[in-house]
């Protein structure tokens, strides 16, 4: 490609994501002066977001899962007041199911359909979770996902994808790590990561 | 509707690649494409499943030439038009032209998480009883539909096996065309990657759909 195509495709990408963007504020500044939309609301909508409702939620859910067996149960009986036990309940986590990983099969959660995903234990999904890569890969594939990922598991562990067709909402509870005996639930909580409750990672090793 | 958006199978689209230490949003525009689109959820009275179609429902070509919160804009702009609440004018000119239509209920930042913690719960009561109980084998039916569905093509046509009875929540098919939550069933069915990838598919995999009692039949 020449310089001066390169330089072209470069403005073109530009201005369509400035027509996106004006049109963006354009609707924004209708919506308000027609009294739909009070902008405080939706600033507070993006901050909760942006800054509360985030995967810390469900490493919390997962450190208490490793570390109180009652809690567990409770969590694989029903998932949905178990984890509004921690305060993370509603929209997009409203009938909630954990799954459970064990040395005999892993799960991986994918919505091959749009982006359904827990929002109050995981906040918004990433942008890999919604792309195409992904939703296409997942339910036929998932071992060449977990390796895109530089995870791999044992050839005979069986693998069990969910798809979140419906507004069930699944939560991967990772194995607990070796050598964590007596941890706390906070230091349990900084192995979680956001991936090992997807599926497409495993918990961190405290080694 | 058979749209780009069913991808569960699609080939060519290449590796996952995660983005270290991703932000929530890209850019602002995203943010505000984002909060608009749940702010207005709640004065443009449509459901979730509306705003699925409405994101389903394109040209595929577009629908994988748009990155995802595109997607989510160019849905809104379109549910707002449809019911008359913004007019395509006003956007261009970036002004209220038109008389304000009224509506129920806007969102104030005093019930924004109390909204967002309520969400929007999809399980109802019911009188009837489920057709199919745990370890029932059934067939994914075999539907074209031009309307929303729920259904992913990479299953239809394919036995499983009812994994969970879930209960009975409002259905989509329904509920994104204006004609009622006319809840149903759910059951989580679950089938073998063989079953669904032939003798080439992963032996160890299996995965799970959550399926309403209209997609499925007893075999």
């Amino acid at each position: 490609m020449s310089g001066h195509d390169h330089h072209h495709d470069h403005d073109h990408d530009h201005s369509e994501l400035s027509e996106t963007q004006l049109r963006v504020r354009a609707l924004e500044t209708v919506l308000t002066e027609k009294g739909y939309v009070d902008p405080a609301a939706l600033d507070l909508l993006i901050e909760t977001y942006e800054k509360k409702v985030g995967p810390r939620n469900g490493a919390r859910v997962v450190a208490k899962a490793w570390a109180d067996p009652d809690y567990r149960a409770r969590l694989f009986k029903d998932a949905t007041p178990a984890v509004a036990e921690l305060g993370f309940a509603g929209r997009q986590g409203e009938h909630i199911v954990a799954l459970e990983n064990t040395a005999k099969w892993h799960n991986m959660v994918v919505c091959t359909l749009c982006s359904c995903y827990p929002w109050p234990v995981l906040g918004l999904p990433p942008v890999w979770y919604k792309s195409a890569p992904y939703r296409s890969r997942a339910v036929a594939d998932p071992r060449g996902i977990l390796a895109d990922f530089g995870v791999t598991l044992p050839k005979d562990t069986e693998i069990r994808v969910w798809d979140s067709t419906a507004e069930i909402r699944y939560l991967v509870i990772p194995m607990r790590p070796a050598g964590t005996e007596g941890w706390s639930e906070e230091k349990l909580a900084e192995l979680v990561t956001r991936d090992s409750m997807i599926g497409t990672g495993l918990a961190k090793d405290p080694k | 509707m058979n749209g780009a958006h069913d991808m569960g199978g699609v080939h060519g689209f290449g590796p996952v690649e995660a983005e270290p230490n991703e932000p929530v949003f890209h850019a602002d525009w995203e943010k505000r494409a984002f909060a608009l689109t749940l702010a207005m959820g709640m004065p443009g009275g449509w459901n979730i499943d509306m705003s699925r179609f409405a994101r389903e429902n394109r040209d595929p070509a577009e629908y994988l030439s748009m990155s995802y919160y595109q997607i989510w804009f160019v849905a809104l702009e379109i549910m707002l038009k449809e019911r008359a609440l913004v007019a395509e004018d006003e956007i261009a000119a970036g002004h209220a032209l038109h008389e304000r239509k009224p509506v129920t209920r806007v969102l104030s930042p005093d019930d924004v998480l109390k909204v967002l913690h309520r969400g929007g719960p999809t399980e109802r009561e019911t009188n009837t009883r489920a057709a199919f109980k745990v370890g029932d084998r059934v067939r994914a039916k075999t539907i074209h539909l031009l309307t929303h569905t729920r259904l992913p093509r990479y299953v239809r046509g394919h036995a499983g096996v009812i994994e969970r009875v879930i209960g009975c929540h409002v259905f989509p098919d329904s509920n994104a065309h204006g004609a009622g939550e006319n809840s149903q069933w759910l059951y989580t069915v679950r089938f073998g990657g063989r079953e669904l990838w032939g003798a080439d598919g992963d032996p160890t995999l299996t995965v799970s759909v959550d399926a309403w009692e209209p997609y499925l039949e007893k075999l």
